[in-house]
């Protein structure tokens, strides 16, 4: 692993983890969703770094642009007026209680994650990732595959049937 | 590389479950979700350059999973909006005991 590859890992890195932070602290759900995409490209970025093209660029494409649009969109239908105006953070036991249960975590986290973990090297030429990836998608886990199918096809029922207001109101 | 990767991840899980606890607006505890499960996809793929192809694999399922996931609680924080004029999530209280 180059140098230069390693420092841009970090680069990403943070760039995720601050502009997470960030996410969770505006108060403008507008903000917080282009906050989440930023991050979201990040780890698209670690992904490609780690050798895993096919997920970064799916990362990308689905998470960055499909998901966070829908919620761009949902957010914007609803229209929950201007951003200040709704007192949106809990109270101060639920922030103390959220800081304590996340800074346990993250110990409990941390240690579990601290064990020596053995070197890995990856071919920073581009390679032809995909192949191999499809060739165990639709070998290995094919009923897993057809059954994500079967998941969508529900959710999009689902979201119908949900989402429809109904006759009577 | 590894270790950064699973340090990365386990950061991005904590400032989720922080959000979850701490918002009440619905809409960012669902990305506080989405966020927690990008977190998880990450220590995945870092695992999958240590036993092979199977964890971005499940990466993608994942997604397909998140995907739906999205769709669904859109649609009943929608329906929850119609009813109380709010995404509040302590208006939903309905199944309190």
């Amino acid at each position: 692993m180059t140098l230069f590859y390693q420092f841009h890992f970090y680069v990403f890195g943070l760039f995720a983890v601050a502009s997470a932070l960030l996410f969770v602290t505006r108060r403008s759900p507008i903000a917080a969703a282009l906050w989440l995409v930023n991050v979201m490209i990040s780890l698209a970025a670690l992904y490609v770094m780690m050798g895993a093209h096919f997920v970064g660029a799916v990362q990308v494409i689905i998470y960055a642009g499909a998901i966070m649009v829908v919620f761009l969109f949902v957010v914007m239908l609803l229209n929950l007026g201007h951003a200040d105006a709704i007192a949106d953070v809990r109270g101060k036991g639920w922030r103390l209680g959220a800081g304590a249960v996340g800074l346990a975590l993250l110990a409990l986290l941390l240690v579990a994650v601290r064990q020596r973990m053995p070197a890995v090297t990856v071919d920073a030429r581009p390679v032809n990732a995909v192949a191999p990836l499809a060739e165990s998608l639709y070998r290995d886990y094919v009923l897993a595959f057809e059954a994500a199918s079967l998941v969508l096809l529900a959710a999009i029922v689902a979201a119908v049937v949900l989402a429809k207001r109904s006759a009577r109101t | 590389m590894l270790s950064e990767a699973l340090f990365f991840s386990a950061v991005l899980f904590t400032i989720g479950v922080i959000g979850v606890l701490t918002r009440r607006n619905a809409l960012i505890v669902f990305m506080s979700v989405e966020l927690m499960m990008n977190a998880v996809n990450l220590s995945l793929v870092a695992l999958s350059m240590l036993h092979g192809l199977g964890g971005q694999v499940f990466v993608v399922l994942v997604m397909t999973v998140a995907a739906a996931e999205a769709v669904v609680g859109l649609a009943i924080i929608i329906a929850v909006f119609r009813h109380f004029r709010s995404v509040d999530v302590q208006n939903i209280n309905l199944l309190r005991g």
